[in-house]
């Protein structure tokens, strides 16, 4: 590392406009997602608040579709996606011994056609008629027939996501088969980069598939194919299919690099070696191939035959096995661990049992028989959000928390990071934990109004997601407070921490990682 | 900058943000062409013209910085052009998916078969679950073609034109290894010719189907959708793929390429062929069964 202008950064605005550092648009990314993660938040407080008491009282309900709409699409593809593309640009070139992603240029281009694609989503709030209200899911004909205007919009800023996503992937596989240290084989790799490996993969398979799906409804909505359409041949379970088959991959797109990064973390509070660590790269790699069937346990209320469901049920819950190995795995490296709890810690500690509880309700809800009471109403909402919420974000948190010092050179405020734990702790359960009760008895998802005895689960949902959300400053405040100094950061940050980034590169990393390969032993 | 390692890291580039403009500014002219907007074919034609103008400008800058590439970059290139072909063959097989799952399952259905016999009775008596389906569902909405479009005229022509330029490309691809650049000119010349000729018969097709003789059209129903989704979706990728081969055979006349490092050559290539398989597809699933 002698070269001498190692770390020449350029200035101004080109800075980010032209970057091609990986530093550099990974930062943007992970900003871009904060300010997702506000806006799709803000959506959701609006929700949050309407359902706080049974009649109708702010919005009316078209614009309550509009919101669990846009609040889903946003959260997924505008926060927890971006997020992880964020920590494999800063991490996977250090992490591996590189000196950048392996296509820098289309790097910055994978980030730059997200603010347009957003833009393009965001602005369908104001155009006439009304911004897309079918849920997240954009079924058929509820999309196509009777989709607003606006769904073409829609329509093509999904493409813009699926581009650049593509784009995104395409770049991390090539970075990690091609861009790695000497003597970094494969079975090295630190299993953060392994997640993103397998992720990157499921969304070269899968986003092609959902440009697929967006342009069988824009073909059917405007040049009069019958994709979806019985009158023509089509049928509208057929949207349910395909969308699936992007859609459930698109869940463990969201969940592997979480895995990635908790099993980074777990082993250096426990100071242990991770425990089992080819078994997590053999589970990881069965989950993402099992993902790929299961896809119709999403539709078992719409019609299947006998034999799809039951199929598709047996191969649901086969899944469950290789994520019980991780969960195993985790709590193995744990086990007589010397532990410490710093925030990092706390919040992987959190995940580990809060996206248990959701992928428990998700083996309630793969047997086909039960989930003809559960589909469609709270307790399905109580799932995706313990394994999204607790889990995705939670995870994000965790690694921010933990690669902050890393990347700015100053540790966070620990306490501040120990309050924002403790409340998003609570709240989030107090938020989601009631949900279960809501769906058990039968309230319904997406509906802006409930009977009277709903209401007591609800204020306290309401109320956890107002503490949940507020909450969420205090994340900002402390990020921005640790940009801007604190405590300066050792370069291997924690006392256990393992790996070429903390190892072999000084706080804060300099903004060109490994000019020249690091040895790997 | 190159690593010390001889790893090429472009300099910040101002082609990526262009880039993602130009899409842009493609897109929010297509979306207000479909919606029939006054400015929506023009905003359309210059994203598209821009989207162009871009690729030249990048392109050009990557062929003017390659002699600085090291083999691993040219390992990156690779892999990212493979990696980008199955994102386009996964983009095929949701078109094929479709076509199979309308055909295999609910083709029957709606014709009453497993417990749907009131499907048919009840909503759609007149219709016949034959493939390719000449009575729809409902016939009025949407007006089933009067016959199908048969395999052996135009598609099988298309398929030796298709077929031999993939041969001719390879032979090409050959010369250009062993340094004979005439040979390598005259076949690039054929492979190219042999792609707009399929291109052509391919319109000819067209017009043939929505000739009202036919009346095979994107709304005929879930044939002709899938008909049409999937023959113009490889057709659009010929063009692109004809694009990527006449600049190709421009490069060759200008002298580019070497034996041993001709990248671009051979991703154009590799995307030929992948167009080529993508018919055989087709061919067999839309036009033989
Ligand atoms: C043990 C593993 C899991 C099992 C067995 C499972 C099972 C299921 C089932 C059966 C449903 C459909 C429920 C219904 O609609 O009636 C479902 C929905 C859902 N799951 Fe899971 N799941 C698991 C893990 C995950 C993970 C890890 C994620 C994401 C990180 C996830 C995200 C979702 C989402 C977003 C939905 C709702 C989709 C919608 O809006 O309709 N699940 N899950
Ligand atoms: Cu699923």
């Amino acid at each position: 590392m002698s070269d001498d202008h190692h770390d020449h950064k350029p200035t101004g605005l080109g800075r980010w406009l032209f970057s091609t550092n990986h530093k550099d648009i990974g930062t943007m990314y992970l900003w871009f997602s904060f300010i997702m993660l506000f806006i799709g938040g803000g959506m959701a407080m609006i929700i949050r608040a309407e359902l706080y008491q049974p009649g109708m009282q702010l919005v009316d309900p078209d614009f309550f579709n509009q919101m669990t709409t846009l609040h889903g699409l946003i959260m997924v593809f505008g926060v927890i996606m971006p997020a992880f593309v964020g920590f494999a640009n800063w991490l996977v070139p250090m992490m591996i011994g590189a000196p950048d992603m392996a296509l820098p240029r289309m790097n910055n281009m994978s980030f730059w056609i997200l603010p347009f694609a957003f833009g393009t989503l965001l602005s369908t709030l104001f155009m006439e008629g009304s911004a897309p209200n079918f849920g997240w899911t954009f079924y058929a004909p509820l999309s196509t027939t009777y989709g607003p205007a606006s769904t073409d919009y829609f329509i093509f800023g999904v493409h813009l996501m699926g581009i650049s996503s593509i784009m995104g992937s395409i770049n991390v596989i090539v970075t990690i088969l091609n861009m790695r240290a000497p003597g970094m084989t494969l079975m090295k790799m630190p299993i953060f980069v392994w997640t993103w490996l397998i992720t990157a993969f499921l969304l070269i398979a899968v986003m092609p598939v959902l440009a697929g799906v967006v342009t069988m409804m824009l073909t059917d909505r405007n040049f009069g194919t019958s994709f979806f359409e019985a009158a023509g041949g089509g049928d509208p379970v057929m949207f349910q299919h395909v969308f699936w088959f992007f859609g459930h991959p698109e869940v463990y797109i969201m969940i592997l690099p979480s895995f990635g990064i908790i099993s980074q973390i777990i082993p250096t509070f426990a100071r242990k070696k991770l425990f089992g660590y080819s078994s997590m790269v053999y589970a990881t790699a069965s989950i993402a191939i099992l993902s790929f069937i299961v896809w119709a346990h999403h539709m078992y209320t719409v019609g299947m035959p006998l034999a799809g469901e039951l199929f598709f049920m047996l191969a649901t819950m086969l899944i469950a096995v290789p994520t019980g190995v991780k969960v195993f795995n985790w709590t193995a490296t744990m086990w007589k661990g010397s532990l410490t709890f710093e925030t990092p810690m706390l919040f992987s500690v959190a995940f580990i049992i809060l996206f248990t509880i959701g992928g428990f309700s998700g083996l309630m809800m793969s047997i086909t028989p039960v989930d003809f009471q559960y589909h469609d109403t709270y307790f399905i909402v109580a799932h995706f959000h313990y394994v999204l919420v607790t889990g995705a974000l939670f995870a994000i948190f965790a690694g921010a928390y933990y690669w902050l010092p890393k990347w700015t050179g100053n540790m966070y405020d620990e306490t501040l990071g120990k309050v924002h734990f403790w409340i998003s702790l609570v709240s989030v359960n107090v938020l989601f934990f009631p949900m279960h009760f809501l769906g058990l008895a039968g309230m319904p998802r997406r509906i802006p109004d409930y009977a009277l005895q709903f209401t007591d689960f609800n204020q306290m949902a309401s109320i956890g997601a107002f503490v949940f959300g507020g909450i969420q400053l205090l994340f900002l405040y402390i990020v921005i407070k640790c940009i801007r100094g604190g405590e300066k950061a050792t370069d291997q940050v924690w006392e256990g921490a393992e790996g070429l980034e903390f190892e072999q590169l000084p706080s804060p990393a300099p903004f060109h990682s490994f000019t020249q390969a690091p040895e790997v032993k | 900058m190159s690593t010390n390692d001889g790893y090429y890291i472009p300099e910040p580039s101002k082609w990526p943000i262009i880039a993602s403009l130009t899409l842009f500014v493609t897109v929010f002219g297509a979306v207000n062409t479909i919606h029939g907007t006054s400015f929506g074919m023009p905003i359309l034609m210059i994203g598209l013209i821009s989207v162009l103008a871009m690729m030249y400008g990048w392109f050009s800058t990557v062929v003017a910085e390659s002699p600085s590439y090291n083999g691993q970059v040219d390992v990156s290139f690779r892999m990212g052009m493979m990696w980008f072909i199955l994102s386009e063959v996964m983009f095929f097989a949701a078109f094929f998916g479709a076509l199979f799952y309308a055909r295999v399952l609910v083709m029957p259905w709606l014709g009453g078969a497993g417990n749907n016999a009131m499907t048919h009775e009840v909503l759609w008596p007149t219709f016949e679950a034959v493939w390719p389906i000449l009575t729809n569902p409902d016939n009025t909405a949407f007006v089933a073609p009067k016959e199908a479009m048969g395999a052996w005229g135009l598609p099988a022509i298309n398929t030796l034109l298709l077929l031999t330029s993939s041969v001719t490309l390879t032979i090409a691809h050959h010369a250009l290894r062993k340094g004979e650049r005439a040979k390598l000119n005259l076949w690039m010349i054929v492979t190219l010719a042999l792609g707009v000729a399929f291109l052509v018969l391919q319109v000819v097709e067209y017009m043939h189907a929505y000739d009202d003789a036919m009346g095979l059209t994107l709304a005929s129903g879930i044939y002709g959708s899938t008909f049409f989704m999937l023959t113009g979706f490889h057709g659009f990728h010929v063009t692109i793929g004809g694009i990527m081969i006449a600049v190709m055979l421009v490069r060759c006349l200008k002298g580019h390429f070497t034996a041993d490092n001709h990248f671009a050559f051979e991703a154009a290539a590799w995307y030929w062929h992948f167009v080529d398989v993508v018919w055989l597809g087709l061919f067999i699933f839309v036009y033989i069964l």
